[in-house]
């Protein structure tokens, strides 16, 4: 259900403001903290981050942040170059990675606002609970499904039918085309949203796959595939440059063309 | 599990409208939601007009005074953006659905040509309607 303002419990109010290095090159950073043990509301801190002891990247900001300020700032991360999708978070008011993002690249005035990924239940931090959003990816089965007998070696896929791969198969997972989806945000509980789509037409189109059908009937369903309102918010934010709205466009007109 | 631990605290829910940035894309599609729940609003103004006109020269009399005045033109005036606003915005979803339009240079395209097209439309048709009147 559309609920324009945030619950009570969730209503963030103004946080601590860390203290500020002495250094000339600082870029502030408001960070969105809450802390499960305290029994407080979510709060908006903001640190000073030394330009000249740190990388130029939004997460090496935040690493500096954990190591040198405040060691219980809480965030995921793992392979620093946009691979992983763990530093998955709202910057500047836009889902990307942590790690790709610059610091430089902040248009709200050189300061670095972070937040976690949008409506969904927040863990500690910056670390969003993904539990629904792995599961709605588990829903479409994203696995090759088959009839025939299993050849001796690969199946085997013309070059032509590969490239109806590419930008498909990329997805990294990170959640942040789902979570920046007002469509999501509302009926993200019956709506799949645009990165389980994304898989679910990436084995559609697949040649290999036989199961087509079935899968195209578990989509046909009002909320599952058809909240889509081509907002296009998804393929703004993807930091793997893919096109969620596309590909649920082209699943669409696969439930069209079916019928005929 | 070794010691019952206390119940969890309820997770807050993130900010999500309040901080998400406006970017065009979105901004469009709530318009176009807006537009297209006001036409209800217009539909009844054209209704009304027609029912006054089918109940006699006084009803009538009566709209069109109503209709003709400031505040009424400006409604009326904003009604006809609206109408071309959705319309448009329902021809750029008709594109979209056979699958083109969606890379980014495209959507920005066909985002201005909405926004455009019916300022422009608007402004034309007020012209026209009014020209038509004075002759």
């Amino acid at each position: 259900m559309v609920q324009l303002t945030l619950p009570k419990n969730s209503r963030v109010t103004e946080g601590k403001t860390w203290p500020k290095p002495s250094a000339g090159n600082v870029t502030p950073f408001k960070v969105y903290r809450w802390n499960p043990d305290d029994g407080q509301n979510p709060r908006v801190d903001t640190f000073y981050v030394d330009r000249d002891d740190c990388g130029p990247m939004v997460l090496d900001g935040l690493n500096w942040i954990k190591s040198k300020v405040d060691s219980t700032l809480a965030y995921r991360r793992s392979c620093r170059e946009g691979i992983c999708g763990s530093c998955a978070m709202n910057i500047d008011g836009v889902n990307t990675l942590a790690c790709t993002k610059g610091m430089d690249d902040c248009a709200s005035g050189g300061t670095v606002k972070i937040y976690p990924l949008p409506h969904m239940p927040v863990i500690k931090d910056l670390v969003p609970d993904l539990t629904q959003f792995y599961a709605q990816h588990a829903s479409i089965e994203p696995w090759l499904k088959t009839d025939t007998r299993a050849p001796g070696a690969e199946w085997k896929q013309s070059r032509e039918d590969r490239e109806k791969l590419d930008g498909l198969y990329e997805c990294i997972l990170c959640a942040c085309c789902s979570t920046s989806c007002p469509s999501y945000w509302w009926n993200g509980d019956r709506y799949l949203g645009p990165a389980a789509l994304l898989q679910a037409y990436r084995w559609l189109i697949d040649s290999r796959d036989e199961r087509t059908g079935e899968r195209l009937d578990d989509l046909e369903d009002p909320f599952k595939l058809y909240r889509c309102h081509t907002i296009m918010n998804c393929a703004n934010a993807c930091p793997k440059g893919l096109n969620p709205a596309k590909a649920i466009a082209e699943i669409k007109s696969m439930m069209v063309q079916r019928k005929f | 599990m070794d010691s019952p631990k206390a119940a969890p605290r309820a997770r807050p829910l993130s900010p999500h409208l309040q901080i998400y940035r406006p970017v065009l894309s979105m901004v469009m599609s709530i318009v176009h939601r807006i537009t297209g729940a006001a036409l209800y609003g217009g539909t009844a103004l054209v209704a009304i007009w027609l029912v006054s006109a089918a109940s006699g020269p006084s009803a009538f009399a009566m709209a069109q005074t109503v209709y003709g005045s400031i505040i009424g033109q400006l409604i009326l005036f904003l009604y006809t953006w609206t109408l071309i606003h959705h319309a448009l915005g329902g021809v750029r979803h008709l594109i979209w659905d056979t699958g083109r339009g969606f890379e980014l240079q495209q959507r920005e395209f066909l985002y201005r040509l909405t926004l455009g097209g019916s300022i422009t439309l608007t402004i034309v048709v007020w012209i026209a309607a009014l020209l038509l009147r004075g002759a």
